[in-house]
């Protein structure tokens, strides 16, 4: 059976509604465990806040951060998948939803033109949203993961050479909260994504998505990789830093995910990203009879996407 | 921490009374403004339609999430502050003319600004909480008074006039004595980082205007004052 565009669209706003006013699971837990285990009065009132926030945000349907950011959807489609209008039809139906969510949530109109600031008011513009795929075999169902982050700060690329190592990632990781981090401008506790490897705008894609699209608590599969990312957790909560930058023990990073990518024999591409508290991501699949399920987790790494040889 | 709970128009023994840390909660008219507004009031001259001393004398670097419901009506679902530093030439101007005597904002500014002009004027730089719990600041939110320029500037960055009620909370990141809450913070976490930085060579490809000393600079820095790079 084919998906209809009808169904991709109901779950493109889904997914919208779910990121704008509902935190994931794992995020919450996340953000409460950091309230439990901040001991400093400033930033325990800070994470209380925060924690509350969550909660009006999904009890009374208004958006978790006033900033939605640039929204975006990631799409995973199942090689098994057949849309009714192609995926023409399913990048007319993200777009429909896009404007539609904007004006029943009153999400602020955030998309303008880039020179002369000129606002639609629908979020929709060149380039925008931009959607991004990967495919799955032997799946019938297309899952899209709406996506709402702010950016002004906690991004940072570095191009490394084969004899920074190890060492030069510890570096750029304490670099970029330095930048970043100290003064609270990327909103901690944040989520960080680090892209290790690939082509440059590879190294800055995979380290967005790993801090985007997955969940706390994931380990990446190669043993190796899942301790460092054990690793540069410590190193991220090692800094004193609590909610908004302030000394405290809560820690500044929910926590740490790494993504490679086979790269160049003599560089290391570096990429980092950083999530807010306000880490929003709404997750709905579309199964091939045309349910929708809501999930957690984004299944947008899997074995085959981190696949080598054929 | 003390908590104060204000009424806007804010008078100068308000702020006068508050220090950093301190927690506060408003009642009354709030005023947005980011880059758009600054440029369109005190580069093109053109002149605010409501007497902003008298009435909302409490600025806020905001662009609400909120949508026109029909022609004239507005209704903001979530509210919260951007990032200040970069209104930094602005804001001593701003805060002259039009007697502000608190800016809602986000991560602070250069202490220079507290120092050299809020002191003098009675001001305070209020910080919204965890940069983000726009949902719990939209409850504070009672209405939207009205809406200025919203055809020149684009419906989020015009200057949104907002009635609130225990609009909050908000904590105190410069006083009028010049103390800086961000600053303190950072001065306080900063052997942290230097004791990660032990052991952590360098970078072999190095960027242009890269320094050893990362510590002693920070990004806000030099957005105090225009066009100096002072305040002024």
């Amino acid at each position: 059976m084919k998906v209809k565009a009808a169904w991709i669209e109901q779950a493109a706003y889904e997914a919208h509604r779910l990121a704008a006013t509902t935190h994931p699971a794992d995020v919450r837990d996340a953000l409460e465990r950091s309230f439990e285990r901040e001991a400093n009065a400033l930033p325990r009132f800070v994470m209380q806040a925060i924690v509350e926030n969550s909660r009006v945000a999904e009890q009374d349907q208004r958006p978790i951060c006033a900033d939605v950011g640039v929204m975006r959807m990631f799409v995973v489609a199942g090689n098994e998948a057949r849309i009714d209008s192609g995926f023409v039809g399913l990048e007319q139906a993200v777009r429909r939803a896009t404007a539609r969510v904007t004006r029943d949530l009153a999400l602020r109109s955030n998309r303008v033109h880039p020179i002369d600031r000129r606002n639609p008011g629908d979020n929709l513009g060149v380039f925008a949203p931009n959607v991004d795929y990967r495919f799955e075999p032997e799946a019938d169902w297309i899952e899209l993961i709406a996506v709402h982050k702010g950016g002004a700060f906690g991004s940072d690329f570095r191009m490394m050479v084969d004899g920074d190592g190890l060492n030069g990632v510890r570096k750029g990781l304490v670099d970029a909260i330095a930048e970043f981090g100290r003064r609270g401008l990327t909103c901690p506790p944040v989520i960080i994504g680090v892209g290790i490897g690939g082509t440059k705008d590879q190294a800055f894609s995979i380290a967005k998505q790993a801090a985007v699209l997955r969940a706390i608590g994931d380990r990446h599969p190669e043993p190796a990789i899942a301790e460092l990312e054990d690793e540069l957790h410590e190193l991220a909560n090692s800094l004193g830093l609590g909610a908004m930058g302030y000394p405290g023990t809560g820690g500044y990073a929910l926590d740490v995910h790494v993504e490679i990518a086979y790269t160049h024999s003599a560089l290391t591409p570096l990429g980092i990203h950083q999530i807010c508290q306000a880490a929003r991501r709404g997750v709905v699949r579309i199964h091939a009879d045309g349910t929708l399920e809501t999930r957690d987790a984004p299944a947008w790494f899997s074995e085959y996407s981190r696949r080598t040889g054929i | 921490m003390k908590i104060h709970r204000l009424t806007i128009p804010l008078s100068e023994a308000d702020v006068r009374g508050l220090e950093v840390g301190d927690v506060v909660f408003l009642d009354g008219k709030v005023h947005t403004g980011r880059a758009l507004v600054y440029q369109h009031v005190l580069e093109r001259g053109h002149d605010i339609p409501l007497d902003v001393a008298a009435v909302s004398n409490v600025q806020m670097h905001a662009a609400p999430a909120g949508q026109e419901e029909s022609p004239g009506r507005y209704r903001i679902s979530s509210i919260q502050a951007t990032a200040s530093f970069r209104y930094g030439r602005w804001v001593p101007e701003y805060v002259r003319r039009f007697g502000i005597r608190a800016v809602i904002g986000k991560g602070g500014m250069d202490a220079a600004i507290y120092r050299e002009v809020f002191a003098e004027t009675g001001t305070v730089f209020l910080t919204t909480v965890g940069y983000g719990i726009a949902a719990l600041y939209g409850r504070g939110v009672r209405g939207v008074e009205a809406v200025y320029w919203k055809d020149e500037l684009g419906l989020p960055e015009a200057l949104w006039v907002i009635d609130t009620a225990g609009f909050g909370p908000f904590i105190v990141d410069g006083d009028c004595q010049g103390a800086s809450l961000a600053e303190d913070a950072i001065s306080r976490v900063n052997p942290c980082f230097e004791a990660a930085y032990r052991g952590l060579a360098p970078h072999v490809l190095k960027r242009i205007g890269e320094i050893d000393q990362s510590l002693d600079q920070e990004v806000i820095a030099g957005n105090a004052g225009h066009p100096s790079g002072r305040a002024s």
